[in-house]
């Protein structure tokens, strides 16, 4: 049975991790993630949950304190947007290295300088090689699935890594949508109990977290990491299925929305694929065939799946809402062309930078892209790989 | 000691054996050597208390020679030292010498 609410992105993220419940929690306030620790230390002082919430001075004591509780043995979460990943930088890849499964909700919000609070990825993008799982959503209700399947993810035995799951601060994170919640229990039985793996205050079984590792080993360990990260993908998929049983959703590593038969196609991520799919429509109406990829598992990438799902398009468009400085490719971009790589026939691939700082990403952007992309597709010649979009000149 | 492949290692570097120390021996890193001259020893066993490894070793109460494998070759024990009649029990030697 569910719950059919109208809730903000944040709420429905709050209401998961009510529903979760995790032992320890420790969190720094930053816009737009704010709104979400805030609602749950509510339910903290309501005696909603059990969770013994720590607030810190900085997003750099919330991680380590995350980092030591997980280490300690207990279920544990925080969020945080922008500035706050920022400094949280240190401590995500000891977080990670450390084999810690912590579940963190990253409301994407752009970088300073110069400050804003709006939504854009450039904070979650900075931090794609940190270790962590990444799982991206569309709207408040994928927000708040994927907060439930990140717990089950990041505490997997034969994983225990931390998963960042990522929302379009404002766009999704403040604005009210129609979303379904599943029952406590739904929720209770599907996480299930927490497992510990070597809990650090196992008085019967002192160990130590932390040690040096010299030249002697510290690949080896880096190797290890690396080959966890490749068995992420079927774990995702595995949870997925069992999540579908529950809630009726599906999910996959990613979503392919009238792709099969097209011949042009965009690739964009998060909230902006919402509008995005609209035009689709339009252009399929007019008897284009496009269609379009949004990526849900953005770390691991998966690679060969995403390659298969566009290599028999003529022309892709990957939107990104970050950039790489230095005359580079917006991260996005990036991977989805090493994706295509292997392949000796392959779509011509072009980079559109939108919506940076919460620019607003319109039909028309979308539009004006497919358009480009038929006339690449018809002439196969490329004028610009990588250009803004709704900027003035 | 055979080293490790990657399948073999704890999630995370986590080490699950305490006291496991002993296996990783450091007196390589000395490049000072205390010396001992029990001569001069009235067995205060302030370099006992004093050593920050376990690199003194105590036969029947009483001070022994030092343990190699662990001194780094801090000093401390031949500082703290206050040997016999002005004449310190425990002096440091450069390695190598």
């Amino acid at each position: 049975m569910s719950i059919i609410v109208a809730v903000t992105g944040n709420e429905a993220v709050a209401n998961a991790l009510r529903q979760v419940n995790p032992d320890v929690s420790a969190a720094y306030p930053i816009t737009p993630a704010t709104d979400i620790m805030q609602r749950f230390t509510s339910f903290v002082s309501n005696g909603k949950v059990k969770t013994e919430m720590i607030l810190v001075e900085s997003e750099h004591s919330a991680m380590s304190a995350c980092v030591g509780a997980s280490a300690a043995g207990g279920r544990v979460m925080t969020a945080t947007s922008s500035q706050g990943l920022a400094l949280m930088w240190e401590m995500l890849f000891i977080a990670s290295g450390l084999r810690l499964p912590i579940v963190m909700p990253v409301v994407n919000r752009a970088l300073s300088a110069p400050l804003n609070i709006h939504g854009d990825h450039s904070d979650a993008m900075g931090a794609r090689d940190s270790g962590w799982i990444q799982l991206w959503s569309e709207n408040a209700q994928e927000s708040y699935d994927n907060t439930i399947q990140a717990f089950r993810i990041a505490e997997h035995m034969d994983i225990r890594l931390p998963v960042m799951v990522c929302l379009d601060g404002f766009i999704i994170s403040h604005s009210i949508e129609r979303i379904e919640y599943l029952e406590d229990d739904d929720v209770t039985n599907f996480i299930g109990e927490y497992k510990q793996l070597n809990a650090l205050l196992n008085i019967e079984h002192p160990i130590s977290y932390g040690p040096l590792i010299l030249p002697d080993y510290y690949m080896e360990f880096r190797m290890a990491q690396n080959e966890v990260m490749k068995k992420v993908t079927g774990f995702v998929l595995d949870v997925a299925k069992e999540f579908e049983k529950i809630s009726g959703r599906k999910y996959g590593l990613f979503e392919t929305y009238r792709l099969d038969d097209a011949e042009i196609g965009l690739v964009i991520l998060n909230s902006a694929a919402g509008t995005s799919k609209d035009v689709v429509d339009e252009f399929r109406n007019k008897g284009i065939k496009a269609g379009l990829l949004k990526p849900r598992l953005f770390r691991p990438f998966p690679y060969e799946e995403i390659g298969r799902a566009l290599k028999h398009l003529k022309a892709v468009c990957v939107l990104d809402r970050a950039d790489a400085f230095g005359g580079s490719y917006g991260p996005a971009f990036i991977d989805i062309a090493t994706s295509l790589y292997p392949y000796s026939e392959r779509p011509t691939l072009i980079n559109k930078i939108y919506g940076l700082g919460g620019r607003d990403y319109l039909p028309e952007h979308a539009e004006q892209v497919l358009n480009e992309l038929v006339e690449i597709a018809n002439t196969r010649k490329l004028k610009t790989v990588k250009e803004y979009i709704g900027v003035r000149g | 000691m055979k080293l490790k492949g990657w399948r073999e290692l704890t999630p995370g570097a986590v080490i699950l054996d305490a006291g496991n120390a002993v296996e990783f021996k450091t007196g390589s890193w000395r490049s000072f050597r205390p010396i001992w001259k029990e001569e001069n020893c009235i067995q205060c066993m302030f370099c006992w208390i004093y050593c920050p490894d376990m690199a003194i070793k105590v036969k029947d109460g009483k001070r022994a020679e030092f343990d190699y494998d662990y001194c780094k070759g801090c000093g401390i024990c031949a500082l703290e030292c206050p040997g016999k009649k002005g004449k310190k029990a425990i002096v440091m030697v450069e390695e190598g010498k």
